[in-house]
């Protein structure tokens, strides 16, 4: 073959072969000037507009911004300016991710047309390493449910099956990744909301470590469990953004001061595929009743796999975990309800006032909160404002930190034993619109796998090892 | 119908500052006592002899150096207000509620 030739096979070109190009692919591609940062953005837009009317996964879209950040990097690159590797490679944020200039509404009707004048930590770094911002991708109502069918703004459609779930609470940024609308996306994980839609889409998330990535300018729904983290098509590319996100950030007081590890090249060396001396735990408590035949058989392939790549598989009880999801269900909403007190009326967002009777604050407040939150957040709150109220805090909210110690120990005794544990992400593959929306305990249970790891704060990852279905993975 | 989760929920409602209308306060009666009871586990399992851990990090006193930064802007903070004056957020009468 001859070089010319071999050029013209593997140079992207624009459109669709573009599209399709991994972010470590893009990247290399734009190091080498074989594409520019405005055709890559270009072509993500034209994506968008396709496909985005019948997926809906963002909630708005900066074209003109992304374009201009796309050209601001292709001028650096001529010059020869030292640039980020990620530099002209485009990104999605989920809406609770504050962006200065840019609508920013957590999915929430209380938030309709609030341009925040400040950036996100993670924002402030994804633009001086210089991606272009595609926009704000759909998700639950302040981050609240499994599914993108608790946003105020109508859900997002699964890629794959338009009559399906993408996931939540980061529906949107997960079918923007799985729909190539998108090669990198944020997220933010509270229960799940990163890992599961990546499992129910096919692409991969990682919630990492608590206090890893900056919480400043994520809009706080339940603050000891809240992290960002990647959604991306490979591990790689989820390492790449995690790598440029994570390290301490002196505006979030529960950020950790240690270095960001080596993600990517810890990615390179697990995809060369010699996981000889890892030990791998199964939970035996994440994996009988309740999968689905199919989730259990794609998983048990994964381990084979983990197995004939070396690594030494054992089964690990961690008996508490099936208490998780109880204790999350409190200790969450407790959190939020109180995070959630911001949302008044009184300083930005919506404000309503009550159409009879005098016009106080209180009753602005309580018109405002009435009117503004849907039914899921009010359903939360109510339940954390009860869990947490004089006679019932020693036995929900109370207890429910208790479990959380014991889920901790639990971590703690099976890392003895095994550098990494692994399950299903999700019990089931995406469920249908409209299966799970009226019954809050069925769409809780979804979380069951993916709420142990918020708890304890360590790191969690999903990656899809059979399509439909993913497994998931928690380390130290 | 006044039953007592609905009674429940108003009062919590009230708490919260969280206007209700009679059918949200029925479905809502409907959902707490069906979530509570799945959630009561925790004081089952939670023994007196267990610690309660509220962080995932072990954390207290964080500081960080008073270096002097630029503030935010104030009309950028009030551009966002659903009402201001002379550089200041209005809000409804605080004072004298009950009277």
């Amino acid at each position: 073959m001859a070089a010319d030739d071999r050029t013209a096979d593997t140079r992207p070109r624009a459109g669709d072969d573009l599209i399709r190009l991994s972010a470590a692919d893009l990247a290399q591609a734009l190091t080498g000037g074989e594409v520019s940062s405005v055709e890559v953005t270009q072509a993500h837009l034209d994506r968008i507009e396709a496909v985005d009317p019948a997926v809906h996964a963002f909630l708005h879209v900066s074209a003109e911004d992304a374009l201009d950040t796309a050209r601001s990097v292709d001028r650096a690159r001529s010059a020869g300016e030292d640039l980020h590797p990620l530099a002209g490679v485009p990104i999605a944020l989920k809406d609770i991710v504050v962006t200065r200039g840019q609508p920013t509404t957590a999915g929430s009707r209380i938030l309709e047309g609030w341009i925040p004048p400040y950036d996100a930590t993670i924002v402030t770094k994804i633009k001086a390493a210089g991606l272009p911002v595609l926009g704000k991708t759909n998700m639950d109502e302040l981050a609240m449910g499994s599914s993108t069918e608790h946003s105020g703004y109508g859900n997002t459609h699964n890629p794959w099956d338009l009559d399906r779930i993408p996931g939540g609470s980061g529906g949107g940024s997960a079918a923007a990744v799985a729909a190539f609308e998108a090669p990198l996306a944020i997220g933010t994980d509270t229960g799940g909301s990163i890992r599961q839609p990546g499992a129910v889409t096919g692409t991969v998330g990682v919630k990492p470590t608590y206090g890893s990535v900056s919480r400043y300018g994520l809009i706080a729904m339940a603050s000891s469990l809240d992290q960002a983290g990647p959604a991306a098509r490979t591990v790689l590319d989820a390492a790449w953004l995690h790598q440029l996100i994570g390290g301490h950030d002196p505006l979030d007081s529960t950020s950790l001061t240690d270095p960001v590890p080596d993600l990517v090249g810890a990615a390179r060396r697990g995809a060369a595929g010699d996981l000889t001396g890892l030990r791998v735990g199964v939970v035996t408590q994440l994996g009988g009743e309740g999968y689905q035949q199919g989730v259990l058989d794609r998983f048990h392939e994964a381990l084979e796999m983990l197995t004939a790549a070396g690594a030494e598989v054992v089964e690990v009880s961690c008996p508490h975990f099936e208490h998780a999801l109880a204790a999350y269900y409190l200790i969450h909403p407790a959190e939020a309800s109180s995070n959630l007190a911001k949302f008044d009326g009184m300083r930005f967002g919506l404000r309503v006032e009550p159409t009879e009777g005098p016009v106080t604050a209180e009753r602005v407040m309580a018109a405002t909160r009435g009117q503004g939150f849907g039914a899921e957040v009010k359903r939360r709150i109510i339940l954390g404002t009860y869990a947490l109220s004089t006679g019932y805090y020693d036995a929900y909210y109370g207890s429910a930190q208790k479990v959380r110690t014991l889920v901790q120990r639990d971590f703690a005794a099976a890392f003895e034993r095994v550098d990494v544990l692994v399950s299903p992400t999700v019990p089931t593959t995406a469920f249908r619109l409209g299966e799970k929306v009226d019954d809050p305990l069925a769409m809780y249970l979804t979380d069951v796998a993916t709420i142990p790891v918020n708890l304890a704060g360590v790191p969690g990852i999903s990656v899809p090892p059979g399509w439909p279905t993913a497994c998931r993975s928690a380390s130290r | 119908m006044s039953t007592p989760w609905r009674d429940e929920v108003a009062r919590v409602a009230a708490l919260a500052r969280i206007d209700l209308v009679p059918e949200e306060l029925d479905r809502l009666a409907g959902d707490l006592d069906v979530i509570v009871h799945a959630v009561a586990e925790v004081s089952r399992i939670a023994t007196p002899d267990v610690p309660a851990t509220s962080h995932p990090l072990p954390l207290s006193n964080v500081f960080r150096d008073d270096v002097p930064v630029t503030p935010l802007d104030r009309d950028e903070a009030l551009a966002a207000a659903p009402e201001a004056e002379a550089g200041m957020f209005v809000v409804p009468q605080i004072l004298g509620e009950d009277a």
